[in-house]
């Protein structure tokens, strides 16, 4: 038997007291505050300065323009389109991603990630090239892409899509397989399965997937200045009436049409927060 | 009757090979071994959710090696009973018969024998969430007995369930076997269990399977069931 005198270490008995005394928390709880704090401080700082700076009159003003009117209405019909399409590939993806292994996935994995890393101008220098070779060409010869409303649709697609991509893959990896499995013993084909047990479970999931798209869609500015221009009353959505206003030296417009995206940012937020996570099924029918 | 015969599975590195074992009809096989030794995925290559690599198995009478899992019959109750979370107990008892296309008359006479059977009548219009251990295993068993397979697969079914609660779902399990006469091969680590319940214990020992009837003389499968698998493939066709 061992007999050690240092302070904490057993005595011959095994049974001496421990005198170890540990550290405060503290600096490390004031570390992590201060670090955190600050970010936060900077993004609440950002929005009242901004909110500061317009007054309610300059919103009603720019709210009475045709030319913001326009913007407004193209922005809420692009970023809806854009959303709707985004969950439509975002599911089938995710889904493929979660549950299948094959060769090559490492390379799809980082394909669907380009439009995450990628930046947004070379997006859209990307697309504009696209739909200059003879594909892009052919199918412009029946539709209209390149400096029209589905270039602005496309543009704000390609990048909102990516971010929908990666909220139902996580998704899908959050729900437990072995449901599918049991489902395929009593009967059911993958797509059954899929339909009846799995799909039902990703309402959150579609929720936090679409408002993220939605989000996204709205503030792309990058492909759109690029593939789609910014010509008034045709491809102006929010962010390119933000340049276009700023470029002429109308900042109060600009700030107003700014506060109007941040409160639509906000208000998506919201709908996220309180319906994508708040409220379950499982919440609503507990007995 | 379920017979596994020079069964190999590839799980990443993990390898199993040359298993082989019988279960006769009616009988309750149980399966031990140490975690992690290959118990759930003999399991879920007889259920169909694992490739194999070589070997066939049959399961009453049919080699349903290449069989599609959801045709070959197998009632399965996972570890975590994993059941339907979007759906009602009922929906979930019922949820094998509305594939099938049965009636609502017929799926209602069905839920109905199932919840006095199984004792959960109560819990039908409950979800899931909230359900204790002992409820959620017997709405999978449910769910997994509602269109009367033959064979039953149970991975553990009993392994988070408290004393108590596990000798209730011992006469469970008793009560079904007498009403249903269902073959079943059941997975465990717990010997208590094996010899309450089995008819024959199978135990997988650093990949090798060692059969013991009746919790008694223990044999090889080198020894014994080749031969026995050998019966099986006359009788499968395999």
């Amino acid at each position: 038997m061992t007999s050690r005198t240092a302070k904490g270490t057993p005595s011959g008995s095994g049974q001496a007291v421990d005198t170890h005394r540990a550290g405060s928390d503290a600096p490390f709880i004031v570390t992590l505050c201060f670090l955190g704090g600050v970010y936060v401080l900077i993004l609440v700082g950002m929005l009242v300065a901004e909110a500061s700076f317009t007054s309610p009159l300059h919103l009603i003003e720019a709210l009475g323009s045709p030319e913001i009117q326009y913007s407004i209405k193209l922005s809420l019909f692009s970023c809806t389109i854009t959303a709707i399409l985004s969950l439509y590939v975002a599911v089938p993806i995710g889904y493929l991603m979660s549950r299948f292994e094959f060769r090559g996935k490492s390379i799809v994995d980082a394909i669907l990630d380009i439009p995450i890393v990628l930046p947004p101008l070379v997006i859209g220098l990307c697309l504009l090239i696209l739909f200059q070779t003879p594909i892009g060409r052919f199918i412009e010869s029946y539709v209209d892409i390149t400096y029209a409303i589905p270039s602005v649709i496309l543009a704000q697609f390609m990048v909102a899509c990516a971010f929908a991509v990666r909220t139902m893959r996580v998704t899908f990896d959050q729900i437990n397989p072995r449901q599918e499995q049991v489902a395929l013993t009593l009967g059911c084909t993958r797509s059954q399965a899929f339909w009846s047990v799995v799909f039902p479970q990703t309402r959150r999931g579609l929720l936090t997937a679409g408002t993220l798209a939605w989000a996204r869609a709205l503030g792309e500015f990058g492909p759109i200045l690029i593939f789609s221009g910014t010509t008034r009353m045709r491809t102006e959505v929010l962010p390119s009436t933000v340049f276009l206003e700023m470029s002429v030296g109308n900042i109060e417009a600009a700030v107003a049409v700014s506060l109007i995206m941040v409160i639509a940012a906000v208000a998506v937020l919201i709908v996220a927060r309180v319906f994508g996570m708040g409220i379950s099924y499982e919440g609503l029918r507990r007995p | 009757m379920i017979v596994v015969d020079s069964l190999s599975i590839q799980l990443g590195e993990f390898t199993l090979s040359d298993i082989s074992f019988r279960i006769e009809r009616g009988e309750y096989g149980v399966l031990m071994g140490k975690t992690g030794c290959g118990k759930t995925t003999i399991l879920e290559a007889i259920c169909g959710l694992r490739p194999l690599v070589r070997g066939r198995i049959g399961l009453m009478g049919r080699d349903v090696t290449r069989v599609k899992t959801a045709e070959r019959g197998v009632g399965y109750v996972p570890q975590d009973g994993a059941l339907f979370s979007t759906m009602s107990v009922r929906d979930n008892l019922a949820f094998a018969l509305r594939i099938r296309k049965w009636t609502a008359a017929q799926i209602d006479a069905r839920v109905a024998e199932l919840a006095e059977l199984l004792g959960i009548g109560p819990l039908l219009s409950r979800t899931p969430f909230g359900l204790s251990g002992g409820e959620s295993q017997r709405v999978a068993l449910g769910r997994a007995l509602a269109y009367r397979p033959g064979v039953l697969c149970l991975d553990e079914p009993l392994s988070a369930l408290d004393e108590e609660t596990r000798e209730e779902m011992y006469e469970l399990i008793a009560s079904i076997r007498e009403h249903t006469g269902v073959t079943a091969l059941h997975i465990t680590h717990n010997t208590s269990e094996a010899e309450r319940l089995a008819d024959r214990v199978l135990v997988l020992d650093e990949g090798r399977l060692v059969v013991r009837d009746d919790g008694a003389c223990e044999q090889s499968v080198d020894e014994t069931s080749r031969e026995e698998a050998e019966l099986g493939s006359q009788e499968v066709g395999l």
